[in-house]
């Protein structure tokens, strides 16, 4: 099963490039002929010189990013993209999702959605597709957005995963909160699921736990390659008696995202760490599990810092009630969490932490909230690794954040000019606030 | 890549843009050693002449812009001048009379009179660009050609690129200007830039003189004799009057087309300064800041401006380009383009820690909008400019409307207007009314700012 990734802007194209870097470093290093072949498959195909060409399509208003994205790859010498699958013009959205949205997407609908096809033709079984971008420009968020709404329409139904990248608190760009707002909320009524990187979390990875001074893009975006292909390598599940090529997708979707107001998935792994300390750690899987559990239920999003004192509550507990427990304790409620193992001795580990049923809401039983995947093939020099791929109220204080400050602004109806002019109209603001309050209310109410 | 167009209109318009043109050739050759016809070249310049490759050598590179002047001194000295051959003819207009320093000379009567010539230049300018992004306009507002002609160029502009961004460079007069009518110009000039353009960098020349005088002390040359020589002209030759100041002017052009002219690793495209920079269409006035901007000057000796120094600098009152402290004012908006070997580190740990010595508006708390251009201006390892929408710029506002009020109650020199085709007396209180509501849009935003800040009340779900 092939996935067709399509990378949108400067952060979709720079993430999009480190991506596949280490999916194809990992399939090449795996020691294990099914898991390579699937990966392969799943994310490339071979010309006829033998040489691997990414399911990629790359777009972007301007051309310095994609032209450095391909020359990177090419230089890689494992992979490259495929000649053809770009499109770019001369002049970037200028941090206007409206100028993205309602201008440069509808203009170039054609030249785009082709591509997507020309990808989607060269694949025996399409899995779906997975978007990648930021929200904060105007061309990952503007475009991208209008790019989802044709998939959705070309292909109803296929599988699409948007994998968003949210913006560090400041310093960037200053409508980055209108743009986060106008694309997320688009988003929740095309997308499959949405997948979430925040800039910020990563960032501190970077610092703490990697170590890293001068932290630049590549570092950030390494990282949050890291983790995303953590989840889309190939992977067995519980039914799929040893054949790794399922659909991720759809398995991910079905497992995560199973009711149509819950789609924000975050992902956390354990461990990370410094490629010069990794030679020192000893990793048991029950530590790891313990680390894990721990990081999901107090919401910390890495393996420092985590608070130990956060319990999940007793089963039978109220909306209200719990609502202020939340506050007091930090406890993050889960609707439903996918693990992911890989590497050694795998099939001995056990999840049975994660299958309680205090960490889930009541409606769903965790034999329907908690799903898991393993793979005997260690992951990118992990010899065990464990991937968390979360539906669960984890993002819903960035969320709120985003959407306060986005409604402070929009009280003063500054920077609104700026998107009229591109036929945004007040009212498309508010209809993308209601919608984003409604998502905030039912992540917040989650019990 | 994206191109600029600069429209200079006027003696200040023409003597800044020259110094502009001087520096950014400098630049340019001092980053492409090999002299080759490059694109970042191509952002503001074009290739004449395939044939010579090399493009500081005869007539093979020119300029993208457009002269207008209703004189022709300073145009002639142009094209006579070192930089003659980044110029041909068809880029030139100018007329002999010029314009007395009368707005309505300039806007009314020359205005249409050349309005199709200009279109006509600019135009066949814009031909040339592949991808045209900007228009710079760069103007004086006290006289009568770059405040009147100027400003309906500015109009002209609107009318025929409206998807074109307008940034212009506005010169204001000092108080004790030579140009008795200046503050009539001026008033006349802002309510254009009100209306039409995109953003507008204001620069006092009392404040560029002030910069100047301190150089003079820190340098502690005695006297006004002291030769205040730039980065000389590539000719050398004598300095005019203005040549200082006006290369404190072009130093800040330089830095904010760096970013569209090279390579970095945290890029602005100039549309980019209009959309985060302009939370409502009228209040587009920049208050820019230069650092290093002391040792611009050849003949001062300050030691080079470590980073964290140069971002002190930018917040400081000594270093803005109006006289206005940015500090006692709030912030709508501000950005930081830096140039050099600073790091996203730096501008991280600089907006850290000046950020609670500055108010922002309560509705933009994090009003930082960054960037990196990785190429620094010839003679430094990093330079910073700040771009920062600030109500302190209505300080500016008000002394010239104190100043234009003065002249108007005695009806001085009114005749002189009113006498050219299609200037009214009504065009005078649009004008003046147009520059209180501005100062009053600014002032409505001080008064806010001084009630405690607080979250506007969420909308409500019904669950
Ligand atoms: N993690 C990550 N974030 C990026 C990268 N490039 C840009 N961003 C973020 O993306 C946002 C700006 O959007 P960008 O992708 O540059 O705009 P676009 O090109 O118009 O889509 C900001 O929040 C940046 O922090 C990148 O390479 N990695
Ligand atoms: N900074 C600067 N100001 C100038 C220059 N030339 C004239 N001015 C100022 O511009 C105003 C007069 O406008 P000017 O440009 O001479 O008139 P115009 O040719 O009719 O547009 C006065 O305030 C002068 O002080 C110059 O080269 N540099
Ligand atoms: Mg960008």
């Amino acid at each position: 099963m092939s996935i067709v990734t399509v990378q949108l802007g400067q952060c979709g194209n720079q993430v999009g490039q480190e991506l596949f870097d280490v999916i194809c470093k990992d399939a090449r290093d795996g020691q294990k002929r099914g898991y390579s072949d699937a990966s392969t498959a799943r994310f490339f195909h071979e010309t006829t010189t033998g040489d691997l060409t990414s399911r990629a399509v790359l777009i972007d208003m301007e051309p310095k990013v994609i032209n450095h994205s391909m020359s990177k790859a090419a230089k890689s010498g494992r992979w490259r993209y495929g000649e053809k699958s770009h499109f770019s013009q001369k002049q970037g959205s200028g941090n206007n999702w409206a100028n993205g949205y309602c201008v440069h997407g509808p203009r170039h609908r054609e030249a785009m959605e082709d591509l997507v096809r020309r990808e989607v033709e060269r694949c025996d079984r399409l899995a779906g597709v997975v978007t990648m971008m930021s929200v904060a420009g105007g061309t990952g968020s503007g475009v991208g957005t209008y790019v989802t709404q044709c998939l959705r329409e070309v292909y109803p139904n296929s599988f699409i995963l948007n994998h968003l990248t949210w913006p560090y608190d400041s310093g960037e760009v200053i409508v980055q909160n209108y743009n986060s707002v106008l694309t997320l909320s688009h988003l929740y009524g095309l997308s499959d699921a949405i997948l979430v990187h925040e800039n910020d979390t990563v960032h501190r990875i970077c610092a703490q736990l990697l170590n890293i001074k001068h932290i630049s893009f590549g570092d950030v975006n390494r990282v949050i390659a890291h983790q995303l292909a953590s989840v889309l390598q190939p992977a067995l599940t519980t039914d799929s008696y040893g054949d790794y090529s399922r659909n991720p997708l759809g398995e991910l979707v079905s497992s995560l995202a199973c009711h149509p107001e819950y789609k924000l998935l975050s992902v956390c792994g354990i461990p990370q760490v410094a490629s010069s300390s990794m030679a020192y750690s000893v990793f048991s899987w029950p530590g790891l599990l313990k680390h894990l559990r721990q990081m999901l239920i107090s919401n910390t999003k890495m393996e420092e810092g985590i608070d130990w004192q956060v319990r999940a509550p007793p089963v039978h507990c109220g909306g209200a009630e719990w609502a202020h427990s939340f506050r007091t304790t930090g406890f993050n409620r889960s609707l439903a969490n996918l693990l992911i193992l890989r590497g050694k001795d795998v099939f001995s580990a056990e999840a049975d932490g994660f299958q309680d049923a205090a960490l889930y809401t009541s409606w769903l039983p965790p034999r329907e909230a908690f799903s898991m995947w393993k793979s005997p093939v260690s992951f990118n020099q992990y010899e065990k690794s464990a991937t968390l791929v979360s539906n669960s109220q984890t993002l819903l204080k960035p969320l709120d954040n985003m959407v306060r400050k986005a409604w402070n602004m929009f009280a003063s109806r500054a920077y609104i000019h700026q998107y009229t002019k591109f036929g945004i109209a007040e009212e498309d603001f508010l209809d993308s606030f209601t919608s984003l309050e409604q998502v905030i209310s039912s992540y917040t109410q989650l019990c | 890549m994206t191109q600029s167009i600069v429209v200079q209109v006027g003696q200040c318009g023409n003597q800044v843009g020259c110094r502009f043109w001087d520096l950014a050739l400098r630049e340019h050759a001092h980053v492409n050693k090999k002299g080759v016809y490059d694109e970042a070249l191509g952002s503001f310049f074009r290739n004449v002449d395939s044939r010579y490759c090399h493009p500081w050598g005869q007539r093979s590179t020119c300029t993208l812009a457009v002269l207008v002047d209703m004189e022709e001194g300073v145009v002639n000295q142009i094209v006579q001048g070192p930089l003659r051959d980044l110029f041909d003819t068809t880029q030139l207009l100018t007329d002999v009379s010029g314009s007395g320093n009368n707005w309505a000379v300039g806007h009314m009567t020359y205005g249409s009179a050349y309005r199709d010539q200009i279109v006509e230049k600019v135009r066949r300018a814009a031909e040339h660009c592949d991808c045209l992004q900007c228009f710079f306009l760069i103007h004086s507002m006290g006289g009568g050609t770059g405040s009147g002609l100027g400003t309906r160029v500015l109009g002209l502009l609107e009318e025929e690129f409206p998807e074109v961004c307008r940034i212009v460079t506005s010169v204001y007069p000092s108080d004790e200007d030579d140009v008795i009518t200046s503050p009539y110009n001026s008033v006349l000039a802002m309510r254009e830039l009100t209306e039409h353009a995109d953003c507008v960098l204001p620069v006092e020349n009392q404040s560029l003189v002030e910069i100047l005088t301190r150089v003079r002390l820190l340098s502690r040359a005695p006297g006004p004799g002291v030769k205040a020589d730039l980065i000389s002209s590539p000719g050398g030759g004598p300095e005019k009057p203005f040549d200082s100041m006006n290369n404190i002017i072009a130093n800040l052009l330089l830095n904010l087309t760096s970013s569209a002219r090279f390579e970095g690793c945290l890029n602005m495209d100039l549309n980019e300064i209009s959309m985060n920079l302009v939370p409502f269409p009228r209040l587009h006035y920049l208050v820019p800041s230069l650092a290093p901007l002391y040792s611009l000057q050849a003949d001062c000796s300050m030691a080079p401006r470590r980073p964290d120094q140069m971002f002190s600098d930018v917040f400081s009152k000594d270093h803005q380009l109006i006289r206005a402290d940015p500090r006692r004012s709030l912030y709508l908006a501000c950005a930081l383009l830096g140039r050099g070997d600073l790091l996203l580190s730096d501008l991280r740990r600089n907006i850290h820690r000046l950020r609670s010595s500055l108010s922002f508006v309560s509705w933009n708390p994090e009003g930082w909008k960054t960037s990196l251009c990785s190429v620094a201006p010839v003679g430094h390892t990093h330079s910073l400019l700040a771009l920062a929408n600030n109500t302190c710029v209505k300080g500016t506002f008000s002394a010239l409307r104190d100043r234009y009020a003065r002249l108007y109650r005695k009806k001085a020199h009114l005749h002189h207007y009113l006498q050219e085709e299609g200037m009214e007396l009504s065009l005078f209180s649009q004008a003046s009314e147009s520059l209180s509501s501005l100062i009053e849009e600014y002032d409505l935003l001080d008064r806010a700012s001084s009630s405690c800040p607080h979250d506007a009340p969420r909308l409500q779900i019904a669950t």
